[in-house]
């Protein structure tokens, strides 16, 4: 084992554990906002990870550049679908406004 | 590595397969939504560690589609109005 490798599979499993985190704060918290929290939480820090751990496996330079602009994507859609969300939940409850 | 690999993608299957509580027991649309949302993220997740276990490296275009897309939900569940479903 080359500390390269093990390096990447620590990150692995800590971003596996960040999924696991949200996966459970989505399920277990009690109100809507502290769930998007759990939500983000697990979106921009687990997978995060996940990219930063499979970077050594990359067989070229682009493949690697696609992995962080994959990551790149979900973090700005994860942090717009958020203030959406709760922008919505902050105008009125549950069903359609307006 | 490759077993590694596999059992992270496995933790995030059923992290997916976990999430579907939270659609199932809603109880607003908006937390249906997040779990959707949260289940999208988890299937990038899986399609980017299963791209270097099967050696198919046209996977990750398919986690690019994924990633966009998922934009394109929230934002349309979002801007719905009350005129959409007939009055």
């Amino acid at each position: 084992m080359d500390p390269i490798q093990l390096v990447s599979g620590a990150s692995l499993m800590v971003g596996a554990f960040f999924f696991v985190a949200g996966t459970v704060g989505l399920i277990r918290l009690p109100d809507r906002f502290s769930r998007l929290h759990a939500l983000t939480k697990a979106d921009n820090v687990g997978l995060g990870l996940v990219v930063l751990g499979l970077m050594p496996l990359a067989p070229d330079l682009f493949y690697g550049v696609k992995l962080v602009l994959v990551w790149l994507l979900v973090v700005i859609a994860g942090a717009t679908g958020a203030h959406l969300i709760a922008k919505r939940a902050l105008r009125g409850d549950g069903e359609d406004v307006l | 590595m490759s077993a590694l690999l596999l059992i992270v993608a496995l933790v995030l299957m059923a992290g997916i397969a976990a999430g579907l509580i939270r659609v199932a027991v809603g109880p607003t649309p908006s937390d249906r939504m997040m779990a959707a949302q949260l289940m999208g993220t988890s299937g990038i997740g899986v399609i980017l560690l299963l791209a270097p276990v099967l050696a198919v490296p046209a996977l990750i275009d398919v986690a690019l589609i994924f990633s966009l897309l998922a934009a394109v939900a929230v934002t349309a569940f979002t801007r719905r109005r009350r005129a959409d479903n007939g009055d």
